[in-house]
């Protein structure tokens, strides 16, 4: 086994040191919301130039990894999102926190995020050239379709009120127009100004959505930020706890991570829309689909197992084709590309010294993250339960600013950050759920290219609606969008029929809107 | 909380120690004495970035200085370049430019800059246009391809990156210059232009030598938009080659504030020159499929007026652009 080998070389202890340095910094800074992965690993890529490439390799991807697992502290004990992947982690994590289970939260999040990274990991080691042909067969139809799934997600996200659900949906996926078109050119909904050319850049919209609504009701209360219930004063690392949770949740913990990679093969999807979409299959397939969102443990273990195996899962494109599956994919190439590394099909046979120490130190520092993280979310609950929040809250403020500019340098996202967090916390008052319109934001543009390019093609070749649909990917991804959409009411015909007369269905199904 | 925060603190400063302790070696006249910031316009790990990190590599081997690069991404570069002007003039701030974008994007609407606006003072590298399939593809050469869209108008497909882009008027010269009739398929990026003609969701694709090259024995290259035949794609004809008179492709240059004084901008201009004259620097270039140039200061003007009448009379008639 030459592989061993390779394991060998990333345990020196250079390596070793630079992967444990790597998951402890990123783990920190997707701790903090606003800073994400694609500007940390911008940052540092210059000192990789004077390492050996495979060193620096491995601190990159190390330091990729512990930013999406560190996304989910600020998640759960805050309430925002450190990186956009986190999103979908907020809505039961946030709950769990507030009646006392953060430690026990955070601890499923450390233990489920090196599953879903070693899954993702394993899966590029053993398998990455046939994956690469998947991601190949998802094509603009398929993306398409993909978008649509993630876009019926707004039923499970607005429960209570399928309108408003719908109307915020609409909002986000207008805001997902504006600029210009990546196909066509056109110049849409700028009102003339320069600062809307580069349209609504997705994370600074997603830090004032989910960010600003949870200042403004922090501050809008005396109460403590975290107010555990009495008696509920269990902390330390619950492991035990978390193990038997995660007995009762296997199905879901391998299906979120074998998803969640599958997605982070797909370049231009990644661990928002994967975390996304494993949540809502968790919800429908779970017999208490009704609990999710009011603290739920199995909603933490579909995003953060999911989110954490796209990184992995990004990697594939982007080492066997050179095609980056991920934004911080794409940073991670270039400096491969500067280091004078060809990429494709030879990495793994000429070069494959440097690949496979590669991936033998994403899986090291894949498990990294169980002490460090848990050493780090052991203080970074009982200080967040015990920070005034005079102090929390413009230390969230400062980093919304600071996270939103860095992305692009640019003062526009600023106040795009801004104006989007203060309409999202007005309408959230008059009872509209707000992650719709993440939704929107996020998937609009997938949906749309995936949609022109899709007619564009077909019409080339005279057959349109047959584009649509022809290959098999997209008979799958249709098929699920319409058992998503009819399974329920047909399931409700069917337990009113049986009732007979019990027609309040939907009766009780209240909950606050996320 | 308080901690973590403080040590990230701990970290991002001594991050910026790092980026800024080498010696500040200088030049006679002082220029430059302390770090270039170096704006990319485009997104890390793109093209633009590529070449701007390979230069930064030599900045203080040849210059005495580091540079620094930051991105500045958004509407295709365009809000960068649209900012452009606001900045210090000092020759500390340089920001990366590329042809034909910066011709195309204030013809096809506005954007908040003018071509004349962008003070490019020297361009380094070119970027040929290539006509590539994938390797398993029926078109063998760019005559099977040719034939193949003779015969059946309207239905060979071409991928390529943006709509009013570089690709898309190489593919439209190509229809004009060959006498078919094709479809452009505009995609996100080269990335995904590239994987949906690896995955079969185009026939063809518009894109650059440096793709070509990255791709290796995925693609199969037709032919190349250049003058001549690159180093780092022996096998791969030009267009001249196969007997049609197609050139074309990126061009990619360093620009100034406009407010930068005639001396500065000369002083910039030598600095990326005085770096592209590094033989390391050219060989790791063209092994990337870039062709390394040196269009100095004085002869900007003339070049990018050359350009402009190219791109005029190409993209007008063919109703790429309407304004």
């Amino acid at each position: 086994m030459e592989i061993l080998g390779y394991f060998s070389n990333a345990l020196e202890p250079t390596n070793l040191l630079l992967a444990l340095l790597g998951v402890a910094v990123g783990t920190l800074i997707g701790a903090l919301p606003g800073l994400s992965a694609t500007m940390s690993l911008a940052v540092l890529v210059p000192f990789t130039f004077t390492m050996d490439p495979a060193s620096g390799l491995v601190m990159l991807g190390a330091i990729y990894t512990g930013a999406l697992y560190g996304g989910a502290y600020a998640a759960i004990l805050v309430n925002t999102p450190g990186t956009p992947s986190a999103i979908a982690t907020t809505f039961d994590g946030f709950p769990m926190a507030k009646r006392g289970d953060g430690a026990l939260a955070v601890t499923l999040a450390t233990l489920v995020s090196v599953f879903g990274g070693l899954t993702g990991a394993l899966m590029l080691l053993l398998l990455a050239p046939p994956l690469a042909r998947v991601a190949l067969q998802f094509g603009p139809a398929e993306y398409f379709w993909l978008a649509i799934l993630g876009l019926t997600l707004i039923a499970a996200l607005s429960v209570g009120n399928q309108l408003k659900g719908l109307v915020a949906a609409l909002f986000g996926l207008m805001l997902s127009m504006v600029g210009v078109a990546t196909v066509g050119g056109d110049l849409r909904l700028t009102f003339g100004t320069n600062a809307l050319i580069g349209g609504i850049n997705v994370v600074a919209g997603l830090i004032g959505i989910y960010c600003i609504p949870v200042l403004f009701d922090l501050v809008r209360t005396a109460d403590p930020h975290l107010d555990p219930p009495q008696g509920s004063h269990v902390s330390g690392f619950r492991l035990r706890e978390a193990f038997s949770i995660l007995g009762r949740n296997k199905v879901n913990l391998v299906r979120s991570s074998v998803v969640g990679t599958l997605i982070g093969i797909l370049p231009g999807a990644g661990g928002s829309i994967a975390s996304l979409i494993t949540y809502s299959a968790a919800q429908r397939a779970s017999k208490d689909g009704d609990s999710f969102g009011k603290g739920n443990p199995a909603g933490i273990i579909a995003t953060e197992s999911a989110n954490n195996a796209t990184v992995g899962g990004g990697f594939v494109p982007t080492l066997v084709l050179g095609i980056p599956g991920t934004p911080p994919d794409a940073i991670i190439l270039g400096a491969l590309l500067v280091q004078g590394i060809k990429i494709g099909p030879t990495l793994f046979t000429e070069q494959a010294e440097i690949t496979y120490t590669f991936i033998a130190g994403l899986i090291l520092a894949t498990l990294f993250m169980l002490p460090v993280g848990l050493l780090i979310g052991r203080y970074a609950y009982r200080s967040i339960a015990s920070i005034p929040k005079a102090a929390l809250v413009p230390s969230i403020a400062f980093l919304t600013v600071v996270g939103s500019y860095s992305i692009q340098n640019n003062w526009y996202d600023v106040v795009i950050m801004l104006v989007l967090g203060v309409i999202a916390w007005l309408i959230k008052e008059v009872g509209y759920p707000t992650s719709p319109i993440a939704l929107g934001l996020v998937l609009g543009s997938i949906a749309e290219q995936g949609f022109v390019q899709t007619f564009l093609i077909g019409r080339a070749q005279g057959d349109i609606v047959g584009r649509f649909f022809q290959n098999p990917i997209s008979m799958f991804l249709v098929a699920i969008i319409v058992m998503g959409l009819l399974g329920p009411p047909l399931r409700s015909l069917w337990k009113a029929r049986r009732r007979r007369g019990g027609s309040a269905g939907d009766a009780g199904r209240s909950e606050a809107p996320r | 909380m308080f901690t973590r925060r403080l040590f990230a603190g701990a970290l991002a400063l001594g991050a910026t120690s790092l980026m800024l302790a080498p010696a500040f070696a200088q030049t006679s006249d002082g220029y430059p004495d302390k770090p270039i910031n170096y704006i990319v316009v485009f997104n890390a790990g793109g093209a633009s970035d590529l070449a701007a990190r390979m230069q930064q590599k030599y900045f203080e081997e040849e210059i005495g200085v580091p540079a620094v690069v930051q991105y500045m991404p958004g509407g295709g570069g365009a809000q960068g370049w649209a900012r452009l002007n606001s900045m210090e003039p000092d020759g500390y701030t340089i920001m990366g430019t590329n042809l034909p974008h910066n011709i195309l994007q204030p013809m096809a609407a506005d954007v908040g800059y003018q071509t004349e606006d962008i003070a490019t003072v020297n361009f380094f590298q070119y970027t040929p246009s290539i006509v590539v399939v994938p390797n398993d593809s029926q078109f063998k050469t760019l005559d099977d391809l040719i034939a193949y869209a003779k015969e059946n108008p309207g239905s060979l497909t071409f991928s390529g990156s943006g709509s009013n882009s570089g690709d898309q008027v190489m593919k439209e010269r190509f229809d004009q210059v060959t006498g078919v009739t094709t479809t452009y398929i505009p995609f996100s990026g080269t990335s995904p232009a590239t994987a949906a003609l690896l995955g079969n969701q185009v026939q063809a694709s518009v894109t650059y030598t440096t793709e070509g090259v990255n791709q290796g024995d995925q693609l199969r290259v037709l032919a190349v938009a250049a003058e001549e035949r690159l180093p780092a794609l022996p096998d791969a004809p030009t267009f001249k080659d196969l007997g049609y008179d197609l050139v074309g492709g990126a061009y990619r240059g360093v620009a100034v504030p406009n407010g930068t004084p005639e001396e500065r901008r000369e002083e910039v201009s030598e600095m990326v020159s005085k770096i592209s004259e590094n033989a390391k620097f050219k060989q790791e270039m063209e092994q990337a499929g870039f062709v390394p140039i040196d269009i100095t200061y004085s002869e900007i003007p003339d070049f990018i007026a050359e350009q402009t009448k190219i791109y005029t009379s190409v993209a007008k008639p063919l109703g790429l652009i309407d304004k």
